[in-house]
């Protein structure tokens, strides 16, 4: 049953990843960068990673496309899709070399598979994790401080001069 | 029928981080650019929680980057399109060809 889920999941984003790059109508291409969110938050769920699933739909689905959204409505004049670049074929060439390179070594290593059940609701260890003693804690205050910049170097990159 | 493993989730995500790096190498649409570099960031985190899942679940470490990258990946994409709408209102395109302000 597990497996029949990850595939229809791992079918649906790949192909709305396809359709991304593939669409040319951008919008079109936004939407399916959604459903790709989406099913990689279905993913999540499968990997019993729940709390990352809700953020995973709260600042993909909710956020970012929203921003990218908003990216396509304020310059939508060229809201088709140019052609591809000069570089197609040899992108083609490198994507498939690191495709291979990385399935060989995935399917030539061999994994210590842990046989512990995994935690099942992970919203209280997560938090112990990151605010406990031995935990995050720094890294937590430095990623508050990155959002805030990158909020302030934002809007400091949009205001009209 | 085969149980799913490790490598399944891994296989799935290099799948979604090559077809992310063709669309950034070949976009010509900067926003376009963005959501395929969105994508590369989504096959990483899924290899983050699928070692975490398999490997070691009970230390959750890998939650808990995948979380940081997400946290880095909002900041990114404000900042991204900031840029863009910077750009765009000089020189009223989204062709990365035409994005050569800083170069020589």
């Amino acid at each position: 049953m597990l497996e029949l889920v990850f595939f229809l999941l791992a079918i649906i984003a790949v192909i709305s990843a396809i359709g991304v790059i593939a669409i040319r109508d951008i919008f079109r291409a936004a939407l399916c960068l959604i459903l790709l969110f989406m099913t990689v938050a279905g993913i999540y769920l499968l990997l019993h990673a729940d709390f990352l699933a809700i953020v995973q739909i709260l600042i993909y689905v909710g956020a970012v496309s929203i921003l990218i959204i908003v990216a396509i409505m304020l310059t939508r004049d060229v809201r088709q899709g140019q052609p591809l670049g000069k570089l197609r074929y040899l992108s083609i060439v490198v994507a498939v070399i690191l495709f291979g390179i990385v399935v060989f070594g995935i399917l030539n290593t061999a994994f210590t598979i842990s046989g512990n059940p995994p935690i099942a609701p992970t919203v209280g260890p997560l938090g112990e994790k990151l605010f406990g003693d031995p935990g995050y804690l720094l890294t937590v205050e430095i990623s508050a401080v990155l959002l805030l910049s990158a909020m302030l170097g934002a809007i400091a990159i949009i205001r009209e001069k | 029928m085969f149980t799913l493993g490790l490598e399944h989730y891994l296989i799935l995500s290099a799948v979604l981080f090559c077809i992310g790096l063709f669309g950034v190498l070949t976009q010509r649409n900067v926003i376009k650019v963005i959501m395929c570099l969105e994508i590369m960031l989504n096959a990483v985190n899924i290899t983050l929680i699928a070692f975490s899942q398999y490997i070691t679940p009970t230390a959750l470490t890998g939650q808990i980057f995948a979380l940081f990258v997400m946290v880095v990946a909002a900041a990114e994409v404000a900042v991204g399109i900031a840029i863009i709408f910077s750009i765009y209102r000089n020189r009223e395109t989204v062709d990365i060809e035409n994005f050569n302000i800083l170069r020589w």
